[in-house]
């Protein structure tokens, strides 16, 4: 049976308030999840106050200025920080987003930060995306060709082109799969809407030989049809991407090949 | 703790080649039960509350009875299949299997029950 409840050690505590910054007069209350595998502690909720006067415009400027010069131990993913490598993913104000895209004006009052949803945690803001990953992977994100490779490469009409056009653009954040509820209860089998996402730009590419054994390696009521168009990847893809749509017309060839 | 490889794990058993059949039915009980339920509101409202032996003259006219036929037996199929993933999504292990054929056992004796009773008022 799927868990309704937090596991003992795993419920949320009240975390420590930092105090405000010297002479700072424009200040946004920020509390972030804190949970560090190697105190034994349950996972809690710090406040953090962050001078709005000397602070970036974005979530993720504020989370590097807490830990530049409030918290140095709090962690998190970032790299590219203008939302192209899906590394700062998390929970913002219960929206899954990228905190490098997401404004602090955007929140009306307090920000609550939180990892993705459902995920094990490595440390603080840090979802464990292995699972994930070998997911993305077992789709075979890789053109499969039979037909020996021409001399120059395989052609591909303008056409047939945009049809890859919203397919892929996907970073592989998790936005999507962990704001999915259908993902939250059944992703061992359920391959989630980033993978198939993923599978669909892959079988509607002109050049891949493989559409049959994509088709058949999908063919099967957890791998694909755990989707049941609740369409919060769509709302939450940080690149406005529509993964179930994708699905939809994955489950349309499905059909097509038995009717 | 198992030690597999990630792949290994998000690979599973494979794909069990299966489910758009189900998907496939559904659908066609939708799209079934999309134009049954106005027919069944509307032959089943005109006649509601109105005496026994009204009734049973009303049901006792083909178009009404096999209307309320299908809405029944159509309905209880999709209410098999729609319940039977719901389950499936929240539900996991032995109980998930007991779970299910209970859900069929009951979805077939209602619809069985729901079919007798139309056709002791049709009949």
């Amino acid at each position: 049976m799927v868990e309704f409840t937090l596991p003992k050690n795993s419920r949320m505590v009240t975390g420590k308030t930092w105090p405000k910054p010297d002479g700072a007069k424009n200040t946004k209350k920020v509390q972030v999840y804190r949970w560090n595998p190697d105190d034994g502690k349950n996972p809690r909720l710090d406040t953090y106050f962050v001078d709005l006067d000397t602070c970036g415009p974005m979530v993720l400027d504020a989370l590097i200025k807490i830990k530049t010069d409030i918290d140095p131990t709090l962690t998190f993913r970032r790299s590219c920080r203008e939302g192209i490598c899906g590394s700062c993913a998390m929970n913002i104000d219960g929206v899954n987003t990228l905190a490098c895209i997401s404004g602090l004006d955007e929140a009306k009052g307090d920000i609550k930060i939180y990892p993705l949803p459902h995920m094990p945690v490595v440390k603080d803001l840090i979802p464990d995306l292995t699972h994930f990953y070998a997911q993305h992977a077992s789709i075979m994100p890789w053109l499969e060709t039979k037909t020996n490779a021409p001399a120059k490469e395989w052609k591909q009409s303008i056409e047939d082109r945009e049809k890859l056009d919203g397919r892929y653009e996907c970073i592989m954040c998790a936005c999507c799969s962990t704001s999915c509820p259908s993902y939250w209860w059944n992703s061992d089998r359920y391959l989630g809407p980033a993978a198939l996402l993923a599978a669909h730009r892959w079988i509607v590419d002109s050049r891949d030989e493989a559409t049959g054994e994509r088709l058949d390696d999908l063919e099967d009521p957890f791998k694909l049809y755990r989707c049941h168009t609740i369409m919060n990847c769509a709302k939450a893809c940080p690149k406005g991407l529509n993964p179930a749509k994708a699905i939809a017309e994955i489950k349309h060839m499905m059909v097509e090949r038995i009717v | 703790m198992a030690y597999m490889t990630d792949r290994k794990r998000a690979a599973g058993m494979g794909s069990a080649k299966s489910g758009t059949q189900h998907h496939w039915h559904m659908m066609i009980s939708s799209v079934a039960l999309a134009g049954l339920i106005p027919l069944f509101i509307f032959t089943f409202g005109s006649i509601y509350g109105a005496p026994y032996e009204d009734v049973v003259a009303y049901y006792q006219r083909p178009f009404p009875a096999i209307v309320a036929l299908l809405t029944i037996a159509v309905g209880f199929i999709h209410f098999r299949g729609g319940v039977q993933t719901l389950i499936e999504d929240y539900v996991h292990g032995t109980a998930k299997k007991v779970a299910i054929i209970a859900m069929i056992c009951l979805s077939y004796t209602a619809a069985a029950a729901g079919v007798l009773a139309v056709a002791s008022l049709a009949l």
